[in-house]
């Protein structure tokens, strides 16, 4: 039932489906508050908007499978809303598992996927319809069957009697006498608008119009009514009309034709030669003598409990809605204009460098940038809210229990990363569920409390995004990875591990300590995909454990995947880029400020206190005759997650340099240490450095692609 | 001559949809998102026709209609409500307002043609 068949379709889909991600995160969010006791007009409220605008779409794009449940969870919604089902516990546990379903709906309307099975949770939904409040009126029919019909103008149609239809947007059908004069086989058609037909914009001229064009013509006009000239209002209605249509239309578009006329007018249309009065049984709209249904003045009164306008909680924002790819492009150019700026930098003599414009150019650039960036930010909270009901799956699955907390669902982030930290997020917590936390039981037996708690959370730290989700479940047990990594060859049996090894075995390809593979994280993919997802965003991944207390991991994910604010530094003849977020500060080393501790592992002296030191000639098997001494060299003081304060030697610092990440992976494999590459101002390429890729590397002294450092 | 409908949603798929059904048919279509605004954009491009939806943020379809009625410029203007919403309830409550005719989303672009001429020729 497409309404526009052209090519516009599948954009304004597109479209359709975005609302629906928005609609569905207003409606879990909404969900979850009323499962934790929040219950208010509003919030009931924004739920049933939100799948109410589902349900729209899905029968504009033809999405019936969808349009079905989303009818049914709706008519329950609107019941909740209108205070007839009330919102306690069980009723919002059955709502949640039926917004689970509407999800699985939407992904498979959108994916063109087989959809989800829904037949328990419509018999629950249905449930609650038949066993709604006392106090409320006798149920009409439970739930009406979708209104799947092609016309879609009136699924009332399914309903068991629209002539009942208090207010006529549907024909009342009311007989007169009978007529004469009409045309043999065919349908008469009596039309007497109401007074107040003319009310509201009605025209009932078009009516008679639209008669005729069907193959109507007036046998009669009634003008008995009509009063005096100067009685007379001309925006009333006088005229009973008798119209005859040949017999080889259908009742239907007869009907149909008086679809907007006032509701207390008079209608009546019969075949001629069939006995007109009540002989089709009931569910056959029969014209009938029939009182006038109650007069629509009676519902107007019956105000609604919870009136939808009532909701300045979600005060909307104004937005627009602009394509992403053109923000894309955007970013690129200001990519272009950045690294152009570089050039012309260069070009310029080191007094005009110091001049007032090119600063000011600089800083411009640099603020249009930042308003690109914040376009592309989105609060993380997307990715988030697919967390509790993955959680109330798994918690299904496996029996345990689970409390979810969330921190910092505000914290905003590039759009691309957003994206792509779902599935490691989603494994995250999938692993923290399944090897994390424990058992009831065995919570209790350890003297925790039988629910487990999931922390996760989201902050901003300079120039990077930490996520991270923690459980107070076992903790990695250890011995067992280690067995296991050796038992699979990862490690070789006399290699010696520290704690903060052993647990980074668990991201190494095709590693797995489950007994059994579960079927929730034992998927062939593990931790070793999270890695590399991650990795490949320029981030990387901690891993914390305390046996017996609970595991965090921590993805630090750059805040941007274009800009870089990078220190241009030289080995040997090449030059690189080490992000300026990781610096912390730079020495030239004196003769014996550099002190080899043992072999392979240096420190160096910094006001009392020694850090270890890695050279980068080692770490990129720089040949010994471009080796420079470290008196002759430059040791950059960087920060790194897991190792804290680090050294770096180096040859030379070149400048600071805002620098276009172009990725390696298009056409590289990806490198652990290097974090992509960038065109600087000469034209000539560098590298970037993943500086805690390199140096928490358990590796550390070579390069090793992805997932083998371990 | 080419009769201009005003259309107000607050889903901009489906105003899209309107507007691409609807202009294959010969009509010219303006859109606005929410009852405010279509209130506004009555004013700005005096429609041959209004179809509004009911459940949207600000104002909501039933104070729309009350309030282009209220506009003596507008007493005639025909109004349809489109909403996937069909009970007798909101119906009453979309005629008292001052609405003209209801139709129930899902919407069939022939159909749709017809109902609006049905009021609008």
């Amino acid at each position: 039932m497409s309404a526009a068949g052209d090519d516009g379709l599948d954009e304004i889909q597109g479209i359709f489906f975005e609302e629906c991600a928005e609609g569905l995160a207003v409606a879990e969010q909404g969900l979850s508050a009323m499962a934790g006791g929040q219950v208010s007009a509003d919030v009931i409220a924004g739920v049933f908007r939100a799948v109410h605008s589902i349900k729209g779409g899905s029968g504009a794009f033809g999405h019936m499978a969808l349009l079905a449940f989303s009818h049914r969870f709706e008519n329950v919604l609107d019941e909740v809303r209108g205070g007839a089902i009330p919102p306690d516990a069980a009723v919002t546990g059955i709502m949640l598992g039926a917004f689970d379903i509407l999800s699985d709906h939407v992904a498979a309307a959108q994916s063109g996927g087989t959809p989800p099975a829904d037949a328990a949770m419509l018999e629950q939904l249905d449930k609650l319809l038949a066993n709604k409040g006392a106090a409320a009126e006798p149920a009409p029919a439970p739930a009406e069957p979708a209104p799947a019909d092609e016309f879609g103008f009136a699924p009332v149609a399914v309903d068991l009697d629209i002539l009942d239809d208090p207010f006529g947007f549907e024909p009342v059908a009311i007989s007169l006498d009978d007529l004469a004069g009409e045309p043999a086989g065919g349908w008469t058609v009596r039309f007497g608008p109401s007074r107040d037909a003319m009310a509201n914009g009605g025209e009932p001229i078009l009516v008679i119009r639209e008669l005729e064009r069907m193959g109507g013509h007036i046998l009669d006009a009634d003008l008995s009514a009509l009063p005096p000239l100067r009685d007379l209002d001309p925006e009333e209605s006088y005229c009973v009309w008798t119209i005859g249509l040949p017999a080889t239309i259908d009742e239907a578009d007869i009907r149909e034709c008086f679809d907007f006329v006032a509701p207390d007018s008079l209608i009546d249309i019969r075949r001629q030669e069939t006995a007109p009065v009540a002989a089709p049984p009931k569910p056959e709209p029969a014209p009938e003598i029939a009182p006038l249904p109650a007069p629509a003045l009676r519902v107007v009164e019956t105000a609604e409990p919870a009136p939808p306008e009532a909701r300045p909680a979600d005060a909307p924002q104004q937005t627009i809605r602009v394509d992403l790819s053109k923000l894309d492009q955007l970013l690129n150019l200001i990519g272009e204009l950045v690294i152009q700026g570089s050039i012309l930098s260069d070009r310029l003599a080191p007094a005009d460098q110091e001049r007032v414009e090119l600063p000011q150019l600089a800083r411009l650039t640099r603020q249009i940038q930042d308003n690109v960036m914040s376009l592309r930010a989105q609060p993380i909270r997307q990715a988030f809210s697919r967390v509790p009901r993955m959680l109330r799956d798994l918690m299904a699955a496996t029996g345990k229990q689970v409390v979810l907390e969330t921190i910092g669902e505000t914290t905003e982030v590039d759009k691309g990363v957003l994206e792509k930290i779902g599935d490691p997020l989603t494994h995250m917590i999938r692993n923290a569920v399944d090897h994390g936390i424990e058992t009831p039981e065995e919570r209790l037996a350890a003297g925790k409390p039988a629910e487990g708690t999931i922390r996760l959370s989201a902050e901003q730290k300079g120039a990077r995004i930490i996520v991270r989700v923690a459980d107070d479940g076992r903790g990695i047990d250890r011995a067992r990875v280690r067995a296991k990594a050796i038992e699979k060859g990862i490690v070789s049996p006399d290699a010696v591990l520290s704690d903060e090894e052993i647990d980074n075995l668990i991201c190494a390809p095709g590693f797995s300590t489950a007994e059994t593979i579960s079927n929730i994280s034992g998927r062939g993919v593990g931790m070793d995909v999270v890695r590399s997802n991650v990795e490949a965003l320029g981030g990387r991944v901690e891993i914390h454990s305390v046996p017996g207390e609970g595991t965090s991991f921590t993805m630090a994910l750059p805040l941007t995947l274009a800009i870089l604010d990078g220190m241009i530094v030289r080995l040997a003849d090449q030059r690189f880029v080490l992000p300026l977020s990781n610096v912390v500060e730079t020495v030239q080393p004196v003769a014996g400020q550099v002190k080899r501790v043992s072999p392979g592992s240096e420190v160096i002296e910094l006001r009392g206190a020694y850090l270890p030191m890695r050279r980068a000639s080692d770490l990129f098997a720089i040949a010994e005759h471009q080796r420079r001494a470290p008196e002759e060299s430059v040791v950059i003081i960087v920060e790194s997650g897991v190792s804290g304060l680090v050294g770096l030697m180096i040859d030379t610092i070149e400048n600071r340099r805002e620098v276009v990440i172009k990725s390696l992976e298009d056409n590289l494999y990806p490198i652990r240490g290097l974090g992509g590459a960038t065109i600087l101002g000469d034209g000539s390429i560098a590298l970037i450095l993943d500086i805690d890729a390199l140096i928490v590397s358990p590796g550390f002294n070579k390069f090793a692609p992805k997932g083998m450092a371990a | 001559m080419t009769k201009l409908i005003l259309t107000v949603d607050d889903s901009a798929s489906m105003r899209m949809l309107l507007k691409a059904s609807l202009t294959a048919q010969g009509f010219r279509i303006e859109g606005a998102e929410d009852g405010a605004e279509g209130l506004e954009r009555m004013h700005e491009v005096k429609p041959d026709l209004l179809i509004t939806d009911i459940n949207m943020p600000k104002m909501d379809g039933f104070e729309l209609i009350e309030a282009v009625r209220d506009v003596p410029e507008f007493r005639g203007t025909p109004i349809l409500v489109l909403s996937t919403e069909f009970s007798d309830d909101k119906k009453a409550r979309a005629r008292s307002a001052g609405a003209t005719g209801w139709i129930t989303k899902p919407f069939d672009a022939a159909k749709l043609g017809a109902a609006i001429r049905r009021v609008c020729p």
